[in-house]
């Protein structure tokens, strides 16, 4: 018999996981050379992650932001309100240049979902930016200095009556819901529930039901795309994200000012947050991966960058709370598929500390010989192909980083190709120079 | 007690720092001393941070301690401050991009090493970098960006600098997550810098300031 989930170790989950991935369930391929390829290309990047096999070439991944949309003519704006034109945008992407897995069409979310709420966390194309650019977030204190006893209290009514009333204009009058978790005695329980007949409750509810719908719809077609995808022959490269606690508190909850200054005014309550936090966003990850079928959960890094932190402050407020929850998806069986945005440089030395072939680490900036030096024995490194290269460069360019990336990296396996950060308006030769020259100079022999 | 306010600033010392501040101003000292002395203790902040001493969480720590001191000081305050010494510099995030944190931390390391600095903010329309240009005679121009999509952005708004005739008066830096020297190349400007300090030096060259 099959043992059961609870009784495995980490290492059989996380085979499991890699089985399911490797043998999807439903997926009719398109032909034999689509299945062929699933197969090859999903044990190459496995092969590469584990550090167990040598995989039989260097994968290639590429994680794109709008170039798809560029790609085929389109703007972002375009894409973010016309799903089919997206999906299509986004096959078309995948299959001229052939790389070793897919990465959803997650990218342009469902504009007019954003639209209906008043989304006012980004600007986004037609919202405060040009329809040709991207979204990009507004900074600021979503969460004052003085609420973490309120979100520590009760995270749940925290975001609904506060954060989502700040970020979504439509949802202001969220403001006004009462805590549902006081019901208790038929006695008084009327007397909680009077604020949802408020007629701006009501049409904020409203909103949220129309708002709903859209997301369910744009669903549909995202649904759609990794259920082709893999028919193609491409695997899905990840399958949800999760965050280390100090970003998620600092991206768009205290933003950089906040966060920064918690560390020297209350550093306790900042720690107490960001702890409070892991079971919710481990169990966002490992639930994904279940559902999914597939190992990898990505996790986007913004600010553990080098000179974001001094090293101490690195090791006491970034690095533990992001250590638990990628052990607490290791454990699961999840391989967390870190992008370490920014510089690391500072960082190889503390971030070693991970049981081996259980992550991935794809780098911005950092001197990936020293990489490979630092986490060549425990984790997978991948990406560094240079944005600037990709943008204004040219193709033998291109060519002569990958052949010192692969020369630098690729020894022994562990190292995968990528970009360094999300591209949009590249040169589409350039990504073809990258992909085909890996495909030809990284080859195991 | 003056060496307290400048020592206990440059170390970020919030509570003490403020208390001497109170103390100072109840004891009739001139405000404007006091903010020299918190002008001197950002310096030196500066000079921690170009030296890997200091991250930017102190950075912007300190940045909150000396808003805290400027609000304890301004109802005291008869004169503003004189003008700064080292040359003057406009700088801006350009049209598109709305990212701060990078040249907020230029602007921080130009002022606190002596220069009059235009901050323009970020999204900035090309035409307002050669208006304040025009108007302030600034002979030297930062030009931040974060996204890829910045890269034609600084080009253009070098070029409407080439357009409006003050190429020549001006030199150009650029500088950002994913600039290099491919970029600078690319978009025109005089020189790169990969982080603040190199913003500095490369202004300090160009003025011939020390």
């Amino acid at each position: 018999m099959e043992k059961q989930w609870e009784e495995m170790s980490s290492d059989e989950r996380q085979e499991a996981l890699f089985q399911r991935w490797l043998s999807p369930e439903g997926v009719e391929f398109a032909s034999p050379e689509a299945e062929k390829l699933y197969k090859e290309r999903a044990t190459r990047i496995k092969d590469a992650v584990q550090l167990k096999k040598l995989p039989d070439r260097v994968p290639v991944l590429l994680i794109p932001s709008f170039f798809p949309a560029f790609y085929s003519g389109l703007t972002p704006l375009e894409v973010m309100y016309d799903y089919e034109k997206a999906n299509a945008a986004w096959k078309k992407f995948y299959v001229d240049f052939q790389p070793d897995a897919h990465f959803g069409c997650v990218a342009p979310g469902p504009g007019r979902f954003f639209d209906i709420l008043d989304y006012k966390l980004y600007k986004y194309p037609g919202h405060g930016v040009v329809p040709e650019s991207t979204y990009q977030c507004l900074e600021g204190e979503y969460m004052k200095a003085d609420e973490y006893d309120a979100f520590l209290q009760d995270p749940s009514h925290f975001f609904t009556t506060t954060i989502l009333p700040r970020i979504f204009g439509a949802l202001e009058p969220f403001k006004q819901l009462p805590n549902l978790t006081t019901i208790n005695e038929m006695y008084g329980t009327g007397v909680i529930f009077y604020p949802y007949g408020l007629p701006d409750v009501q049409a904020a509810f409203k909103a949220l039901l129309e708002a709903g719908s859209e997301a369910l719809k744009w669903m549909g077609y995202f649904g759609a795309f990794f259920k082709e995808m893999p028919e193609l022959g491409f695997p899905a490269g990840q399958c949800d994200y999760t965050k280390a606690p100090y970003d998620i508190l600092g991206d768009t909850l205290r933003g950089t000012r906040g966060i920064m200054t918690d560390i020297y005014r209350q550093p306790e309550k900042l720690i107490e947050a960001m702890d409070a936090m892991l079971p919710f966003w481990i169990k966002k990850g490992v639930d994904s991966a279940k559902a999914m079928g597939n190992p990898f959960i990505f996790l986007p890094l913004h600010k553990g960058a080098d000179g974001f932190l001094s090293d101490e402050q690195y090791r006491k407020f970034y690095w533990p709370y992001l250590k638990k929850i990628l052990l607490g998806l290791i454990d699961e069986g999840v391989v967390p598929f870190l992008w370490a945005e920014g510089g690391s440089n500072s960082r190889l030395e503390v971030i070693r500390d991970l049981p081996k072939g259980k992550t991935v680490w794809l780098f911005d900036d950092v001197d990936m010989v020293r990489a490979k030096k630092m986490l060549g024995d425990v984790a997978c490194i991948a990406g560094n192909m240079r944005m600037d290269l990709l943008t204004v460069g040219t193709p033998q360019q291109v060519k002569d980083y990958a052949k010192k990336l692969i020369d630098n990296c690729g020894r022994g396996g562990g190292y995968i190709m990528a970009n360094c950060a999300f591209f949009d308006d590249v040169k589409p030769e350039n990504v073809r120079a990258m992909v085909d020259f890996t495909k030809e100079y990284g080859v195991y022999k | 007690m003056a060496g307290d306010l400048v020592k206990t600033l440059a170390d970020l010392k919030e509570k003490e720092v403020l208390g001497i501040a109170q103390d100072r101003l109840n004891a009739g000292d001139d405000p404007m001393s006091i903010l020299d002395d918190a002008r001197r203790a950002m310096e030196t902040v500066g000079k921690r941070f170009a030296d890997g001493q200091y991250f930017i969480p102190d950075l912007v720590y300190s940045g909150e301690i000396l808003k805290s001191i400027n609000e304890l000081v301004k109802p005291k305050l008869t004169k503003t401050g004189g003008v700064k010494p080292g040359g003057k510099v406009v700088i801006g995030t350009v049209a598109g991009d709305i990212h701060d944190i990078g040249k907020d931390i230029v602007v921080f390391m130009l002022d606190v090493n002596g220069f009059e600095v235009y901050d323009l903010g970020v999204d900035v329309p090309t035409q307002d970098f050669v208006d304040k240009i025009k108007e302030s005679g600034a002979p030297i121009v930062g030009l931040s960006g974060f996204l890829t999509l910045a890269y034609d952005s600084m080009k253009k708004t070098i070029e409407a600098i080439k357009s409006a005739g003050l190429r020549d008066k001006v030199k150009v830096m650029i500088g950002g997550g994913q600039i290099t020297e491919e970029i600078m190349k690319y978009t025109g400007a005089d020189a790169y810098g990969r982080d603040a300090m190199a913003g500095v030096s490369l202004a300090k060259k160009w003025t011939g300031a020390k």
